[in-house]
């Protein structure tokens, strides 16, 4: 089935090329079945593609080692549901899983919009299929998925331990996800630039697809950050690694992005900005894509490079790059506001501000993210930098946003008087002064930077709050409904200004997680020995005993400890250090098993208001003259191996000879050795408060975004295309019924309103005033 | 056998994408981009005009406030509601007299 793999790849480019020219050829002759044909074009590679990666699963599955990426990337040991995913640890799968997502997220967003932006989905079909095309070729020219070898191994390399693990299942797809469906914004921004229709109309098309990037992404980060947390054995979340800020930074472009993008949908403005900031954002995705599979940057998360594709990157980069500059020049004028803004005391200025922000932490953290490659370039040495090289950058830039992300929701648009102004903002004010007053005689006035974000952070969840409270009551006020009731109906009714509020809720609750975690953190490595003690931040950590497990797959030496405070126990933990063999015969028979792929297993007690995380490092040391000692009789057994005769050598070396069974014993006895000994092993304890609130408000950031992102019941989409089609119901809500406009202000004759408000269906009315 | 399953695949890509090309051409369709856009447009300024409303019930813009912009939001969809009848072909007095 490989050969089926490969020509479906090559069926894919081949597609890709004709869709490109036929959309093209439609958009410029008018013909709109090779419009049509175009944007079969992308179905078609959906289907193409979605085959072919059924085909290298089903290899994966099956353990099928005389695909090369089979044998490189898993085993007969890996557990099945680690099979799956371990196509996505490998180079070529990795990037046929791109154009998979890339190819089913374009069919969506082309179905959707298969009857709108006639002039400008073709154009859009066609970058998309660019994309396509560039993506299979270097699976079809360069990362071959589909490789196989003549003589197939026995046995695969395996999957990397520290991919083994739950989230590492949905980490990738979720960030490939966000990236794809970042390209579905970027291609309609080009071809709205390539004909000109640059008004709200394609970002209203593709304002959901901005959104479910930034959601996917989200949770992208936020399951990399649990793995690390709880995988990687360093006890942090985040370190600034080239590959985190590679998902972090076309995250924080697109939230500016669906933030500035209301702006001209309701005023007309920010043309020029929204357009280049999502073709930046588009841009960075794929330089995402590229950080994650050159390794042109160190990283702890990079498990396959290739230098081979960078210059295919960096030529598609410079693409991108250029050809967004240049339609954004030649349309200049078309891209000018409509509109201007009415105050600074809005919240489109708000916005903007936020804009300007996000747009800086970008900038702050490409380049310092870049700089050991720009220093290498001027310099010839290259340079590390690590979390203290962004800390007084993103700090500040972090604080101010958060706190803004808590004054948008209590500003109106357009203008608002002091008066309102100050109405607003007394509750918010007074929860933080009442936040800062508390934390000062808890903590004191050091650990400036958390006090900040606690602050701002109260800030915000007040004045979220606030709004929740003000919008039930106007709701009950007019509808006379319960509170619960008025609460579903006010959400359900302004989804996305209402789901908006609870993302910004928990990117403030996160935070201040973020702050807690990093500021008030205990860390401390104690070296012990079974019944001895270390103490750190009030908690007194006994090593009790030892443990250890062993079989031909894995050893694993770990430890039982059990926390108390003041003398009461508190919980028991379970930590432990996995060692995978090496297939390397050069190890030694019973070296490789100690000297292949390790990962730790930690041990952490969760809670509201701390977590206790431990993992161990165990000193092999005392082990080493033993290992020795049995390589050094079994080198001698295989020697004498080697001079019998071949079929004695075959009986000998079946899988379930005698001698597997004296190794696997051997193996056993080791770890054995390892639990009756009191040797010393090597702890890294840290106590860190409010980690759980980083996770808790992701959770409510996931929420938030998806009720922003559910589209409206049928009933209330008919609700509002009744309330189009009906005369104004003064009074309805209680409120002054509609007035003709104002001397001065755009004029339009009194009565017409009455007029359009009567008119049939095919000719809708100005809405009626409707409760909230 | 991999040789059929490539030319199956083959075959139905072709039809697949053909399809629309086999197609008796259909008359090109009618300008319906400024529609499309005023459509966009109306529906954003009924998004504006509801959201004014809500700032204003949940206390954040005051009722002088709220009554400016209120009514200079609803000129400006009437405005578009206009272009939208003109893009239409409908006039007042056709609506009229409906």
């Amino acid at each position: 089935m490989a050969l089926v793999g490969r020509a479906l790849l090559i069926l894919g480019l081949a597609v890709a090329v004709y869709g490109i020219g036929a959309s093209i050829y439609g958009a410029r002759s008018g013909r709109s079945e090779f419009v049509d044909s175009g944007r079969r074009s992308v179905y078609a590679i959906a289907g193409l593609m979605a085959f072919a990666f059924a085909i290298l699963v089903a290899a994966f599955l099956r353990s099928d080692f005389s695909y090369d990426i089979v044998a490189s990337g898993s085993s007969t040991t890996t557990p099945t549901v680690y099979k799956a995913a371990a196509v996505w640890s490998t180079q070529q799968g990795s990037l046929l899983l791109w154009i998979l997502l890339l190819s089913l997220w374009s069919s969506l967003a082309l179905f959707l919009t298969r009857r709108r932006v006639r002039e400008i989905a073709p154009y859009a079909t066609a970058v998309l299929l660019g994309f396509c095309a560039f993506f299979t070729t270097l699976t079809v020219f360069f990362a071959n998925p589909f490789a196989t070898t003549s003589q197939p191994p026995s046995e695969g390399a395996g999957l990397d331990p520290l991919l083994r693990h739950t989230t590492m299942m949905i980490h990738p797809p979720m960030l490939y996800s966000g990236y794809t469906l970042l390209a579905v914004p970027f291609a309609f921004a080009l071809g709205a630039l390539i004909t000109g229709r640059l008004n709200s109309e394609w970002i209203q098309v593709t304002r959901r697809f901005a959104l479910a990037a930034w959601l996917c992404l989200g949770i992208g980060i936020l399951l990399g950050a649990r793995w690390s947390y709880t995988e990687l054995g360093w006890g942090g979340y985040w370190a600034w690694d080239p590959v985190e800020n590679a998902a972090l930074m076309p995250w924080l472009l697109v939230t500016a992005f669906i933030h500035s993008i209301m702006i001209q949908e309701k005023r007309g403005m920010l043309k020029v900005w929204n357009v280049s900031l999502i073709l930046g954002t588009g841009t960075m995705a794929i330089v995402g894509t590229f950080l994650v599979r050159s390794g042109i940057l160190s990283s702890i998360h990079a498990f396959v490079s290739d230098p081979t594709l960078n210059v295919s990157f960096v030529l598609l980069i410079a693409v991108m790059v250029f050809s967004s500059i240049g339609l954004v020049i030649k349309r200049r004028d078309a891209l000018r506001s409509e509109a201007q803004l009415d105050s600074l005391l809005s919240r489109e200025a708000v916005f903007i501000f936020q804009n300007l922000l996000l747009v800086a932490l970008t900038v702050v953290i490409f380049w310092v993210t870049f700089f050991p490659l720009i220093s290498e370039a001027i310099t010839g040495t290259e340079v590390s930098v690590g979390p203290p090289a962004f800390r007084p950058f993103v700090v500040p830039l972090a604080l101010i946003i958060v706190l803004l992300s808590g004054i948008g929701p209590i500003i109106a648009w357009r203008r608002v008087t002091l008066a309102k102004l100050r109405r607003s903002f007394v509750f918010p004010v007074v929860a933080t002064l009442i936040a800062l007053l508390v934390l000062l005689l808890e903590v004191g006035v050091g650990h400036g930077f958390a006090l900040a974000m606690f602050c701002c952070g109260t800030f915000v969840v007040a004045a979220v709050g606030q709004e929740f409270w003000r919008g039930v009551s106007a709701r009950r006020a007019i509808a006379h409904e319960p509170a619960p009731v008025a609460l579903v109906s006010l959400v359900r009714r302004n989804r996305r200004r209402y789901g908006g509020y609870i993302v910004h809720a928990g990117v403030a609750i996160a935070l201040v997680g973020v702050a807690a975690s990093t500021s008030f953190q205990h860390s401390r490595y104690a070296t012990l020995s079974p019944g001895q003690s270390a103490k750190i931040d009030g908690y007194t950590i006994r090593y009790v005993k030892p443990t250890a497990t062993a079989s031909a797959q894995k050893i694993s030496l770990g430890a039982v400890l059990a926390v108390s405070q003041g003398g009461h126990p508190v919980t028991t933990l379970h930590t432990s250090y996995g060692l995978y063999p090496s297939l390397d015969p050069s190890l030694g028979e019973i070296g490789r098993f100690f000297n292949g792929s390790d990962e730790s297993r930690i041990g952490l007690k969760t809670g509201l208001t701390r977590d206790i995380w431990t993992v161990v490092d165990p000193s092999l040391a005392p082990l080493q003259g033993q290992i020795n000692r049995d390589d050094a009789s079994f080198a001698r057994a295989m020697a004498l191996v080697a001079r019998m005769p071949a079929a004695t050598q075959a009986k000998v070396l079946a899988p379930s000879s005698p001698l597997w069974t004296l190794r696997n014993q051997r193996i056993l006895q080791l770890a054995a050795q390892y639990v009756e000994h009191p040797w010393a092993a090597t702890f890294l304890l840290i106590v860190s408060p409010l980690v759980m609130w980083l996770w808790i408000g992701a959770m409510i950031v996931v929420l938030g975004a998806l009720i922003a992102l559910w589209p409206g019941s049928r009933p209330a989409r008919r609700r509002f295309r009744s309330a189009e089609y009906s005369s104004p119901r003064p009074g309805s809500t209680g409120l002054p019924p509609y007035a003709p406009p104002v001397p001065g202000a755009a004029a339009a004759p009194a009565q017409q309103p009455v007029a359009y408000a009567t008119s049939p269906p095919g000719q809708p009315a100005v809405p009626a005033r409707e409760p909230a | 056998m991999y040789f059929l399953i490539v030319l199956g695949v083959l075959f139905v890509l072709v039809a697949f994408l053909s399809a629309p090309l086999r197609r008796q051409r259909a008359s090109p369709p009618t300008d319906s981009t400024e529609i499309a856009n005023l459509d966009a447009a109306r529906d954003a300024k009924y998004r504006e005009i509801r959201d004014a409303e809500l700032d204003h019930q949940t206390g954040k813009l005051s009722d002088e406030d709220y009554e400016a912009i209120d009514q200079t939001l609803r000129a400006e969809a009437i405005e578009i509601l206009r272009a939208l009848d003109h893009a239409h072909g409908r006039t007042p007095a056709t609506i009229e007299q409906r």
